[in-house]
């Protein structure tokens, strides 16, 4: 129905990357994602070092439970995955297909972080607090980074769907819903080193 | 339709296979990561290693078949991240290496 739209207005790639201003932007989001990583490599580098210093208070073994992380691990993962046909939606030019998988990426991403919120004042139950040892501050510090990256994702997310919303399927909208995309991605990135130094190490070691 | 198909050879108008086929790839690897710790047949520096290359072939996955790393400006974005997880890297390995000695 649109094919004929497509090929009149582009018929040499994905719309986010028609204009040198789109281009640029996607590239400067990759740099700042290689940031981020070196950010969360600090994280995890100081929870990994005082994995050990629990203060005499509840340790990994104690705390993690495989049911909570493995359910958080997959509706973040599916989040990725819908984000993903929202972009293939994206470069289909089918508006109310972005919007539709954004949507419901948002609704696994709140599912996550209210998975993740319910976990951590489980474990403040258990006298687990940010202040009990170091172990546990940086396990705080480390995940409830993530989470509040996962938050701002969302609030952002929302803005986006609302200019899609209002403007439709343009070379802007479709760099922010492709550049959008690739910070979602990038949270599931984390959560897999999360997932696999955080929770699946806490039962090994 | 013949010009139509020539730009999409990333197939963006067919059926979406590569992200269900990276969808799956996930699913594997987080229950093979899960099944490696819960089984605990490895001895513990092998499950620590398993785990880890199970980890790094999932964040493969998510970078080439969801985040499309390598089209477009390929090379200068693989090149930031790559050097990314290099700092990532020393600063991971390097820590736990002094604190293990300094303690």
């Amino acid at each position: 129905m649109s094919e004929t739209h497509a090929v009149a207005t582009e018929s040499r790639g994905p719309l986010e990357y028609a204009t040198k201003d789109g281009q640029m932007k996607i590239f400067g989001f990759w740099v700042f994602l290689g940031a981020e990583v070196v950010l969360f490599s600090c994280l995890f580098a100081v929870y990994l070092a005082y994995l050990h210093h629990t203060a005499g208070g509840p340790t990994a073994h104690d705390l993690y439970e495989v049911k909570g992380f493995l359910i958080e691990t997959l509706l973040l993962l599916t989040s990725s995955f819908t984000c993903g046909l929202g972009t293939h939606e994206l470069r289909r030019r089918n508006k109310a297909g972005v919007l539709a998988w954004l949507l419901i990426t948002l609704l696994f991403g709140l599912g996550f972080i209210g998975m993740e919120v319910k976990e951590f004042v489980d474990y403040v139950g258990e006298g687990a607090t940010l202040s009990t040892s170091a172990f546990l501050s940086s396990f705080y510090i480390l995940v409830g980074t993530h989470g509040a990256h996962v938050s701002l994702g969302i609030l952002w997310m929302i803005a986006v769907m609302i200019q899609l919303g209002l403007y439709g399927i343009n070379p802007v909208t479709a760099r922010k819903a492709f550049i959008v995309g690739l910070y979602w991605h990038f949270l599931d990135v984390v959560w897999v080193f999360i997932f696999t130094a955080v929770y699946l190490t806490g039962l090994v070691l | 339709m013949e010009k139509n198909q020539s730009f999409t050879h990333d197939d963006h108008h067919g059926f979406p296979w590569k992200h269900i086929i990276g969808f799956i790839l996930s699913l594997v690897l987080t229950f093979a990561a899960l099944f490696v710790v819960l089984s605990g047949a490895l001895p513990t520096t092998m499950t620590l290693a398993a785990i880890v290359v199970l980890a790094i072939f999932q964040v493969l996955v998510q970078l080439l078949m969801f985040m499309h790393l390598n089209e477009h400006e390929g090379a200068f974005q693989t090149i930031s991240m790559a050097f990314g997880f290099l700092i990532a890297l020393a600063v991971v390995a390097g820590s736990i290496w002094v604190m293990s000695f300094g303690m």
